[in-house]
C-alpha cells in the first residue's frame, strides 16, 4: 500500500473531526471518500498532507511513518494536495503557477513536464501568459491541477475538485482525473458528487461523523442503498429520473 | 403583475474584457429565478452590479418601481435586496449568532447614545436582535451551532449560515450565489425545501446554482449567459433543451445525462 | 466565553466589587511609603489607559491600524491649553473644556479619517503616521503669523486642574487623612478611567460594536448587509479621538505645560504597543497593557543601576540604553509566546486558533 491509516484521529476547534479510520491506497489506484459536510473528508486529507497534526493513530506512505514529516518535506516525497478553493497565485501568470509547481525539484525534465501539461491541459496552454486571478472557476481547478501534477507526483490528494464548476467543465475536470489516473498517478478523490466520484474511482470509503461507515468497490457502494439514499439524493421510490422530473 | 426587478442592457466591462453585454431581464414578485452559464459568463458579476459592489458602464435596474443602479451597496441592502456570495464572505472569527445579528444592523436603531446609557429601548432591541437571529438559525437549520466560530463550519453549514445572515436584513430580493456548492446531492435536497420554503413566505429568489437538479426542480425561470450575453431564457424544461445551452453549458441532453449517470453535476 | 464578560461577571459581584474598590483607593497610600513620585507615575500610567482606551476602538474594534493617534491627545492637550490658559486670557473652567477637547478632538478624528476610507489595511497605517506627524508640525508652526501654539516653546502656566472650588494641585487634608495633589488627581483619573472602560464596554457589545466587528472581518461582506461602512468607520475614529482628547485635556491641567514634544511619533507607536501586547479588542487585556507598558520603563529605571553595580560591582551600560534593549526584548517575547497578546479577546484567539490548525 502507497498509503495507510490506522485509528487516525484529527481535531479540529476542540472536535473529534476524525474518528480513528482505517484507509488505504495502493500504488496506482484511483481511490475516492465520500460523505456529508462535515463528515472529516477534508480534515482526513489536510491530516495527510500536514496541514492539520495527527491527534492519534497511524499515517504510513511509502512503508514509512510520516505523522511527523513537516508540511513542505511532503511534497518532496510525492505526496501532494490540490487543495478545495485551489489556492492558486492568484496575482501570477499560468507558466508561473505551473513553474512553482517545480520548485523543489532539480532535474532537468522539468521543461518536458510543462509541456505534458500543456497537452492534457490545451485550455491553459493558450492562457500560458494570462494572470491566473482571471481565469474562469474551471480554469483555475485545472491549474491547480496541473501545478501539482508538476512536483511529479506519486499520490495525488484531491478536495473536491467539482466544487462550484458548470456542468460541462465539471465533465472535463473529471475526464482530466482519469487522464491522470491513466499516467500512472495514484489518486485519493474527495468529493462531494458522489456518483462521478464512484463512477471514476475503484474503491471508495463512505464517511460519516468522523468514522468510515461503508467501504468497497466503487461498483457495488454505487448500487447500495443506503449510499443512494444518503448521498445521492435519491429516495427507493425515486429510481433513475431525470433533472426535469418535477419541472415537467 | 408589475416585475419586481427589471434589468434594461446591463453592461460592465473589465479592461476591455466584457463581463455583461446589455442583458436584460425581469423578476415577478414570487418567482423564483434561476441565472446559469459556464465558470466566468458574468453570472457573479451581474450579482455584483446589481448590488452596487460594482458600477454599471450602461443600462438600468428598477428594483420595486424605483431605478437601483448608483446606489451604495448598504442603500441596495436597504432597499430589499440580499445576497449571499459565492466564495463565502462570513464574519469568519464572529460566532455563527453574531453574523446574524450582524445582518439585524440595517432593520434596528440603537446608536451609540443608545449603547452608552444602555437605555430601556436599547436592551429591548439587543434581545429583539438576539432572538430573532436564533430563529433564522432555526429557520435554515443550524442553530445548535450558534456559538460556533463561523468559519469553522462545514462548508454546507456556512452556506445555510450565509443565507440565515441575508434573511436578517429582511430582504424582497435574496439574490444566491451558488448556495448548493459543496454540498452532496442530498444535502442539496435539503437545501432545496429551505428555498422554497424562503419563496413560500413570501420572497422573491434570484438563484446562481451549476447543480441542476436544484435549478431545474427549483426555478419558474431560467437565464442562461455565456460570455455575458443572454443567450436563453425560460422555462427550465425549454432551456435544458436548448442547443445553444447544451453545446455553451450542459454539455449533453438531460436524457443522455441520466445515461451517463452525470447528471448530478453539480 | 469572553474575557471582557468573565472580568465583568467577577467585577460585577458585590464582594469584587468591594474588592476592587477598596484596593483602587488604597493604591495611592501604599505608593506614597514607596516612593512620592509613584504615584504621579500611576497617574501618567491612567493617562495612557484612557489612550489604550480610545485607540482600541479603532485598532481593536473596527481594525484600522492607526499610527497617528497621538494627534487627538495633542489636539485636547492644546484645546485646554487655550481655553484655561495666558495665551488668549481664557479661563474656562475644567468641565467645560473637557467635554469641548473631545470634541474638537472627534471632530479631528473624522477629519484625519475620511481620506483613510478608501484604503485598507498598510496604507491605513502609513497615512494616519503621516497626519500624526502633521499635527504636530502645525503645532510647531503655528506661531506665525497669528500665534496660536507658541510654537516649539510650547504653552505654560496653564489653569491647574480644578472642579469648582476643589483644587487637585494642592496638598490638602480630609478627614484626618493627609491628601497630595496627584492623589487627589488619581481619584478623579480612577473615576474617569472607569467611566470609559464602562462605555466601551457597552459600544463593544451593542449594534454599533457589531458593526465594527464586521468591518474589521469583511468589509465587502458588511456593506452588503446594509451596514454604511463609511459611517461605522468615521464613527470609530471619532469616538477613539474623543477619548484622546479626553486625556489630553486632563493631561494639559495637570502638566500646567505643554509643547509640540509631549507628541511625537514614539508615543503613537507605544500606545499601538500597549492595545497590541494586552490583547487587541479585549479591554482588561488593553488596560493591563497599558499599565505594564507604562510601569515597566519606570520599575527598570530605578532597579538597572544597582542591579548592575551588585553584579559587575560598576555600570557597564548606561542605564536609558539598556531600558529601551530590555523593553524591546519583553516585547518579542510576548509577541512569540502571546500572539494575541496578554489577554485575548475571544475573537482574536478564536483566529489565531485558526489560522495555528
Amino acid at each position: 500500500m502507497l498509503l495507510e491509516l490506522r485509528a487516525l484521529e484529527v481535531r479540529y476547534g476542540g472536535i473529534r473531526a476524525v474518528r480513528g479510520i482505517d484507509l488505504a491506497v495502493g500504488a496506482g489506484e484511483l481511490v475516492c471518500l465520500i460523505g456529508g459536510n462535515g463528515a472529516g473528508k477534508t480534515s482526513t486529507l489536510k491530516a495527510i498532507s500536514g496541514l492539520l497534526p495527527l491527534a492519534g493513530g497511524s499515517l504510513r506512505y511509502d512503508g514509512e511513518e510520516i505523522a511527523d514529516l513537516p508540511v513542505y518535506e511532503r511534497p518532496r516525497r510525492g505526496l501532494v494536495m490540490v487543495p478545495e478553493g485551489r489556492g492558486i497565485f492568484a496575482q501570477l501568470t499560468v507558466a508561473e503557477n505551473l513553474a512553482m509547481g517545480a520548485y523543489a525539484r532539480r532535474d532537468r525534465e522539468v521543461q518536458a513536464d510543462l509541456e505534458r501539461q500543456y497537452e492534457t491541459f490545451p485550455r491553459l496552454a493558450e492562457r500560458r501568459g494570462q494572470v491566473a486571478g482571471t481565469l474562469s472557476g474551471g480554469e483555475q481547478q485545472m491549474l491547480a491541477m496541473a501545478r501539482a501534477l508538476m512536483t511529479r507526483p506519486r499520490l495525488l490528494l484531491l478536495d473536491e475538485p467539482s466544487m462550484g464548476l458548470a456542468p460541462l467543465m465539471v465533465m472535463r475536470i473529471f475526464e482530466v482525473v482519469r487522464t491522470i489516473a491513466r499516467q500512472g498517478v495514484t489518486i485519493l478523490l474527495v468529493e462531494q458528487n458522489a456518483r462521478l466520484a464512484l463512477e471514476v474511482a475503484a474503491r471508495g470509503y463512505v464517511m460519516e461523523s468522523g468514522a468510515i461507515t461503508l467501504e468497497g468497490d466503487a461498483k457495488s457502494l454505487l448500487g447500495d442503498a443506503r449510499v443512494r439514499e444518503a448521498y445521492l439524493g435519491e429516495t427507493a421510490a425515486q429510481g433513475e429520473d431525470s433533472w426535469s422530473v418535477e419541472a415537467q | 403583475m408589475t416585475p419586481l426587478l427589471r434589468a434594461e442592457a446591463v453592461s460592465k466591462s473589465f479592461g476591455g474584457v466584457r463581463a455583461l453585454h446589455k442583458v436584460s431581464f425581469t423578476i415577478a414578485a414570487g418567482e423564483i429565478y434561476g441565472l446559469i452559464g459556464p465558470n466566468g459568463a458574468g453570472k457573479t458579476t451581474l450579482f455584483n452590479v446589481l448590488t452596487g459592489l460594482y458600477r454599471l458602464d450602461a443600462g438600468r435596474f428598477s428594483f420595486d418601481s424605483a431605478p437601483l443602479e448608483g446606489l451604495a451597496p448598504d442603500k441596495v441592502a436597504a432597499r430589499g435586496i440580499a445576497r449571499t456570495f459565492q466564495n463565502i464572505r462570513l464574519f469568519a472569527n464572529l460566532s455563527a449568532l453574531e453574523n446574524v445579528m450582524i445582518g439585524r444592523h440595517l432593520r434596528t436603531r440603537a446608536g451609540v447614545f443608545g449603547a452608552m446609557l444602555r437605555t430601556r429601548a436599547t436592551r429591548a432591541e439587543e434581545a429583539a436582535i438576539e432572538g430573532r437571529a436564533l430563529e433564522l438559525l432555526d429557520y435554515v437549520g443550524i442553530r445548535a451551532r450558534a456559538n460556533d466560530r463561523a468559519g469553522s463550519l462545514p462548508y454546507g453549514d456556512q452556506r445555510r449560515l450565509e443565507i440565515a445572515r441575508a434573511l436578517a436584513t429582511e430582504p424582497k430580493l435574496l439574490a444566491l450565489d451558488e448556495p448548493a456548492a459543496g454540498m452532496n446531492p442530498t444535502e442539496a435536497e435539503v437545501l432545496k425545501r429551505l428555498i422554497a420554503r424562503i419563496r413560500a413566505d413570501g420572497m422573491t429568489v434570484l438563484l446562481i446554482e451549476h447543480n441542476m437538479r436544484l435549478v431545474m426542480n427549483l426555478c419558474d425561470r431560467v437565464l442562461v449567459l455565456d460570455y455575458g450575453e443572454r443567450i436563453a431564457e425560460g422555462a427550465p424544461a425549454a432551456v435544458q433543451r436548448d442547443a445553444r445551452v447544451i453545446e455553451a453549458y450542459l454539455g449533453v441532453a438531460p436524457e443522455d445525462h441520466a445515461q451517463a449517470g452525470t447528471r448530478d453535476a453539480a | 466565553m469572553s474575557g471582557a464578560g468573565r472580568i465583568e461577571r467577577i467585577a460585577g459581584s458585590r464582594a469584587g466589587v468591594a474588592m476592587v474598590t477598596l484596593a483602587l483607593i488604597l493604591l495611592p497610600f501604599v505608593l506614597t511609603q514607596v516612593g512620592t513620585s509613584w504615584v504621579r507615575i500611576l497617574n501618567f500610567a491612567l493617562l495612557y489607559v484612557l489612550l489604550a482606551l480610545g485607540l482600541n476602538i479603532v485598532v481593536g474594534f473596527a481594525g484600522l491600524l492607526d499610527l497617528g493617534y497621538i494627534a487627538f491627545y495633542a489636539v485636547g492637550a492644546y484645546v485646554y491649553a487655550l481655553l484655561a490658559g495666558p495665551q488668549f486670557g481664557l479661563h474656562l473652567p475644567f468641565w467645560i473644556i473637557l467635554p469641548i477637547g473631545a470634541l474638537v478632538a472627534a471632530l479631528f478624528g473624522v477629519l484625519l479619517g475620511a481620506p483613510t476610507l478608501k484604503l485598507r489595511g498598510d496604507y491605513i497605517a502609513m497615512v494616519t503616521l503621516g497626519f500624526g506627524e502633521i499635527i504636530r508640525i502645525f503645532l510647531n508652526n503655528l506661531s506665525q503669523p497669528f500665534n496660536l501654539t507658541n510654537g516649539p516653546q510650547g504653552l505654560a502656566r496653564l489653569d491647574p486642574l480644578r472642579l469648582g472650588e476643589f483644587d487637585f494641585s494642592t496638598r490638602q487634608e480630609i478627614a484626618g487623612f493627609d491628601f497630595s495633589g496627584p492623589m487627589k488627581t488619581y481619584y478623579l483619573l480612577v473615576l474617569v478611567a472607569i467611566a470609559i472602560i464602562v462605555i466601551t464596554l457597552r459600544l463593544q457589545n451593542s449594534r454599533i460594536g457589531r458593526a465594527w466587528e464586521a468591518v474589521r472581518e469583511d468589509e465587502t461582506a458588511a456593506r452588503a448587509m446594509g451596514i454604511n461602512t463609511t459611517r461605522i468607520k468615521l464613527l470609530a475614529f471619532a469616538m477613539g479621538a474623543s477619548f484622546g482628547g479626553v486625556a489630553g485635556g486632563i493631561f494639559s491641567s495637570i502638566q500646567g505645560f505643554i509643547s509640540p514634544e509631549s507628541f511625537v511619533l514614539h508615543e503613537s507607536i507605544i500606545v499601538v504597543a500597549m492595545v497590541v501586547l494586552g490583547g487587541m479588542g479585549n479591554i482588561p487585556g488593553v488596560v493591563l497593557g497599558a499599565l505594564l507598558l507604562s510601569f515597566a520603563p519606570e520599575v527598570l529605571r530605578w532597579t538597572v543601576t544597582p542591579v548592575q553595580e551588585a553584579l559587575f560591582g560598576r555600570m557597564l551600560i548606561e542605564p536609558e540604553v539598556i531600558r529601551i534593549l530590555l523593553y524591546g526584548f519583553a516585547l518579542v517575547l510576548i509577541m512569540h509566546f502571546r500572539p494575541a497578546g496578554l489577554l485575548p479577546s475571544a475573537v482574536r484567539k478564536r483566529e489565531l486558533e485558526a489560522t495555528r490548525a
